[in-house]
């Protein structure tokens, strides 16, 4: 079962540079696994120690947001793709203003 | 040193007051390191104390802008009760961003607008001069 995955530039250090990789799995959590056997360490990259997606990170499958539909247990089907970016996000820290 | 058109900063400047208290987002895209086009973004904090980009309309900004081979070249920000100055948060996510510099905009006053350009690589904050391009004359702004 092939499933392209697009990586983002930070990521390709992990790829040999290579944009966009293949994998296989019924899940998004099966495809993670895939790749890492062949990109080893880019799991870690988007999975955090708890099983969790990473915050700092955005997964889609055929362009939706993981986290509006099953998470890491998203089900994969042949031919759809899955894109990886970095989430974009920051802002004034609570505690910061807090302090003056 | 950071180099923007007027117009771009006047939309920065609309953007951050218009969506004031909460905190405005959006992106500078560069053609051969020249800002080639601006792109608001939906705050989904919508949040005076945070900002992260919508991710869908992430997505497609980000394919726009990479089949366009542009540069992710600014993400700017509003500060609405503190300094134009990157937040440990700011510098926490700038690990992963792929944008060259941090813009930012405070819009604590409501009298006088701060903004102030940064780099932030590998955690260090270093300010530099925004230059504010006038409009060529006889050409319409980007």
């Amino acid at each position: 079962m092939a499933i392209e995955v697009r990586i983002p530039t930070i990521l390709r250090s992990y790829t040999g540079g290579e944009k966009a990789v293949q994998g296989s799995g019924a899940t998004l959590t099966a495809l993670l696994d895939d790749l890492d056997s062949r990109h080893s360490g880019l799991r870690g990259r988007l999975i955090t120690d708890d099983g969790a997606l990473h915050r700092f990170v955005n997964v889609y499958v055929n362009d939706e947001d993981v986290r509006f539909l099953g998470g890491l247990e998203t089900q994969l089907s042949d031919g759809d793709n899955v894109t990886v970016l970095p989430a974009v996000a920051g802002g004034a820290d609570p505690a910061e203003i807090a302090r003056g | 040193m950071l180099e923007i058109p007027q117009s771009m900063v006047d939309t920065i400047v609309a953007h951050a007051r218009r969506d004031h208290p909460d905190e405005c987002c959006g992106i500078i895209a560069a053609k051969d390191g020249r800002p080639s086009r601006l792109f608001e973004m939906q705050n989904t904090e919508r949040s005076p104390t945070g900002f992260e980009f919508d991710s869908a309309q992430w997505l497609s900004v980000h394919r726009d802008i990479d089949e366009a081979d542009e540069d992710f070249h600014v993400v700017y920000h509003s500060h609405t009760m503190t300094e134009a100055y990157p937040s440990r948060t700011d510098i926490r996510w700038s690990l992963t961003t792929p944008f060259a510099h941090w813009l930012l905009v405070s819009t604590r006053s409501p009298d006088e607008l701060e903004m102030r350009a940064y780099t932030i690589s590998d955690g260090i904050v270093r300010e530099e001069e925004v230059r504010v391009r006038a409009p060529e004359a006889g050409t319409s702004a980007p």
